[in-house]
């Protein structure tokens, strides 16, 4: 078999580079690199004389040993390198972690002060994200595994457009929340939203007591009070546009054509901009393939004796879906959910220009405020930080509390999932 | 022949029967075959039906929209952007509409209307606040200060290029305005000379925007590349011994060490990479510029050595145990067998790890955003700094105007990058699974 032949050396090539690579690094501390070097490539060419003399036997015991500790020190290194890891993070970030820092907002330019605003905003987030992911997740997940046939075309590609969906780059998903959430469809909900403002206004100018009766201009004080008359707290922006058209013009008259136009310049983007509503229906879609497949897998592990009994008794499918299938499944749509959460609180990059602000002190309001969150701020204050030094002690302290938030949540799933696994067994 | 009665379904809704005949009309055949009609299950089974539909049309649409946002990358702009950006063209001059277009803002406005601020004030309100000061007080905190000690840290390094670049760049200009649409020629093909060689140059703010895409795509790779080339040989060899030589406990440490670290957010790497990994590797290679190829190579490879571990351990896991025992049994050592038989035979799941592996690399932002430099240049040289693809994206997206060549340009490369990790992805999946499956079910 000369493919064998061909991946047996490949690994056998691969094993070695790494074996030179980190005796080279471990090396290159404290020896010049061209030492070092020297060293590996003398190592390398010696080899094959040592080895022919020994007996074929010890060369066997050999070999066997040599690999299992270059394998066992490779696990040994990644097992290690988490411990360090978490560690590292939590000792430099100890002096800062306290209740005051997960409490309060930041100050001083992002060099003191805590993380409240950016706590908030992760748990919105995650919590508008999970309200729009997760329900249609699981009824997908319904579809596909109870009406969609397992032969059939459309199923097939749905799964394979899941399966792919879930390892398209996270940006991808923050270029479509950008360019269709906030490009296309809030900017036609700010569009529908001023004409249908811009209709009432027309619908006043032409009503009995406008002030635009007679030679249709009037004069911007008449036109505000008419606004006012109507319903004052509805037309506040226009109100506020007044002042300033009422600064450029004086006591000249306007006409309704010219004061709608002006509205159109002074028109300020309300959905068509980043927020925390398109940041989070954004993640949704990125958590959307984690939704699906869990919860397909918790309902497989439902046990076909409790369909069939319920089938057997009378009741319809969706009766059954109902009150047997969902009910069983409950822990794999719990553990899809927690995963999502998981994968939303992490993931920065979709949020990057769909709704993350770099420095927020207010919680976010509504549905079109921007926030702050965890790893969005972990990246500002890595990147843009205009004190290093002062800002170190936060940023392990901001790192510590998001891996600790991200593997709560993970290892609640993996327990959850090992017991939907264990029925499935079973 | 005796038949039951039928058997009554439990009832829990008003029965509504008969149906009528747009009902039934409406009815998928399998769904109501001989059974009751009850319309709220109609409805329920139709708007599950009809949700996870729009679940699928929105995966679609994110493939289409991508696309579609990236023409206009391709779109002539002139007309576009005529409305913002007066344009020489004697038409539209000499025509009263076209003439708007070019008229001062304050045409036909009365002078009070565009008089400045300041006008009729006295002269003590619109000084400055540095008014009579002493010329020490407003000095800039650098007066007095050697040349050397303010200039950025950048300054000099590589500096000739950059600044030769940015000449040649003023004496192009009479190019016109900076929204022509780009042509794939321009994308992939060298767009600039410097001393008469040719240079791929990503340059999208600037008189002369330049869009190569060939710095992006070979930072992208050479990224990729280091990050698979340090967490495959980890990552496998760690995935035979859990298979096959550790012990219990071993096994009971990796598991959940391997899950915290396909846990750790990636702007958490990222952060590491740039706070720690890079003066690391700094302070033993001596490399020019602190953050590089290298050091976002090795970030890339803790975010992907979980991915290979797992899918090589699974892989590992489903080669029949027979095969193993076989080998045992004819005197093969362990490591033998992992080696000749348990590898080979599990090849294909190898393969898929590291094809997903290289998916997850290149198409991510966070660890290439921070650690790698993000300066598009192309050279053979691993401790150069780079910009991938997707960082390009993350760090240009937010400032971009709407719908502009630029934003066609990102939108491209985010298409780009959804078809090859698309493409991989498929790879993975169809190729390499089935054939694992044919090799062990031998159909």
């Amino acid at each position: 078999m000369a493919m064998k032949e061909r991946i047996r050396f490949t690994f056998a090539a691969a094993s070695l580079l790494l074996l030179g690579v980190s005796l080279f690094l471990l090396l290159a501390v404290f020896l010049p690199w061209y030492a070092a070097l020297g060293v590996i490539t003398a190592v390398v060419a010696a080899a094959p004389f040592g080895w022919r003399r020994f007996s074929l036997d010890t060369r066997r015991k050999l070999s066997e040993n040599m690999f299992i500790l270059v394998s066992g020190a490779t696990a040994l290194i990644i097992v290690v390198f988490v411990a360090y890891f978490l560690v590292h993070i939590f000792l430099l970030g100890q002096s800062q972690l306290s209740w005051s820092f997960l409490f309060s907002p930041p100050t001083e330019g992002l060099t003191e002060g805590g993380i409240f605003p950016a706590i908030v905003g992760t748990a919105l987030l995650v919590i508008i994200m999970s309200l729009a992911g997760v329900p249609v997740g699981t009824i997908t997940a319904i579809y596909l595994t109870e009406y969609a046939s397992n032969t059939s075309v459309i199923a097939r590609f749905i799964r394979f457009a899941v399966n792919t969906l879930a390892g398209v780059p996270a940006i991808v998903f923050g270029l479509f929340g950008l360019g269709f959430f906030i490009g296309t469809l809030g900017r036609q909900m700010d569009t529908f939203a001023f004409d249908q403002r811009m209709d009432d206004f027309q619908s006043l100018a032409v009503a009995a007591g406008s002030p635009f009766t007679g030679d249709s201009r009037a004069r911007v004080e008449e036109i505000r009070a008419m606004f006012l008359g109507d319903d004052a707290t509805g037309w506040r922006a226009e109100v506020e546009q007044l002042r300033i058209l009422q600064e450029l013009r004086g006591e000249e008259e306007v006409t309704v054509a010219e004061v709608t136009s002006f509205f159109t310049a002074q028109q300020r983007p309300h959905w068509g901009q980043p927020s925390i509503l398109w940041a989070a229906l954004t993640m949704a879609l990125l958590t959307l393939p984690v939704v699906i497949v869990s919860v397909e897998e918790a309902i497989k592990s439902v046990p076909r004796d409790l369909r069939e009994a319920s089938m057997a008794l009378g009741a319809t499918k969706w009766k059954t879906i109902r009150s047997v299938v969902i009910p069983g499944s409950m822990t794999g749509i719990l553990t899809g959910a927690i995963l999502a959460v998981s994968r939303g609180a992490g993931e920065v990059a979709p949020i990057l220009f769909t709704g993350a602000a770099y420095y927020l002190p207010d919680l976010p309001t509504a549905l079109t405020s921007q926030f702050m969150e965890l790893g969005y701020h972990i990246y500002v204050l890595t990147t843009q930080s205009t004190d290093v030094e002062a800002t170190k002690p936060l940023l392990y302290a901001t790192t510590f509390v998001l891996l600790m938030l991200t593997f709560t949540l993970n290892f609640t799933a993996i327990f959850l999932r090992s017991r939907v696994r264990a029925r499935m067994l079973r | 022949m005796n038949t039951l009665p039928p058997s009554e379904p439990i009832p829990d809704e008003t029965p509504v029967r008969p149906p009528s005949a747009a009902a039934r009309l409406l009815v998928h055949p399998p769904l109501n075959e001989g059974k009751t009609f009850y319309l709220s299950e109609f409805l329920a089974e139709r708007s599950i039906q009809a949700i996870a539909f729009l679940s699928i049309a929105i995966i679609l649409a994110i493939f289409f929209y991508v696309f579609q946002e990236a023409t206009w990358a391709f779109r002539d702009h002139m007309q576009q952007a005529s409305s913002e950006q007066p344009v020489e063209d004697n038409q539209t001059r000499n025509s009263e509409e076209g003439m708007e277009e070019y008229r001062p803002a304050t045409y036909g406005m009365e002078e009070e209307e565009y008089r400045p601020a300041t006008y009729g004030m006295e002269e003590e309100e619109y000084r400055p606040a540095t008014y009579g000061m002493e010329e020490e007080e407003y000095r800039p905190a650098t007066y007095g200060v050697e040349e050397e000690e303010y200039r950025p840290a950048t300054y000099g390094v590589e500096g000739s290029t950059v600044e030769e670049r940015q000449r040649e760049n003023s004496i192009s200009l009479e190019t016109s305005g900076n929204n022509d649409s780009v042509t794939a020629r321009q994308l992939l093909l060298a767009n600039d000379t410097i001393h008469g060689i040719p240079e791929y140059i990503w340059q999208p703010v600037s008189q002369v925007p330049k869009y190569s895409l060939v710095p992006l795509f070979v930072g992208a790779l050479k990224v990729t590349l280091i990050g698979l080339v340090i967490a495959a040989p980890i990552a496998i060899l760690a995935a035979i011994y859990i298979s096959m030589f550790a012990p219990r406990w071993m096994r009971e440490i990796m598991k959940p060490a391997i899950e915290i670290l396909a846990g750790f957010p990636s702007v958490v790497i990222g952060f590491f990479a740039l706070m720690t990994l890079a003066t690391v590797v700094q302070s033993i290679t001596g490399a020019q510029y602190r953050l590089n190829a290298f050091v976002g190579g090795l970030g890339m490879a803790l975010a992907v050595i979980p991915i290979i571990f797992t899918v090589t351990e699974d892989a590992l896991s489903t080669v029949p145990k027979s095969m193993k025992e076989a080998s045992i049994a004819l005197g093969a050592s362990r490591w033998q067998t992992a080696y000749r038989v348990l590898l080979p035979a599990a090849t294909p799941g190898v393969f898929a790890a590291l094809i997903l592996g290289f998916g997850r690399a290149f198409g991510e932002t966070m660890i290439a955003l921070m650690a790698t430099g993000n300066a598009a240049l192309v050279s053979a040289d691993i401790f150069e700094s780079v910009r991938t693809m997707a960082a390009t994206i993350g760090a240009e997206m937010a400032e971009v105007e709407f719908h502009s060549v630029h934003y066609g340009v990102l939108f491209l490369i985010g298409a780009i990058l959804f078809v090859i990790t698309f493409s991989l992805n498929a790879v993975a999946e169809f190729f390499v699974r089935k054939r694992l499956l044919k090799r062990f079910q031998g159909t």
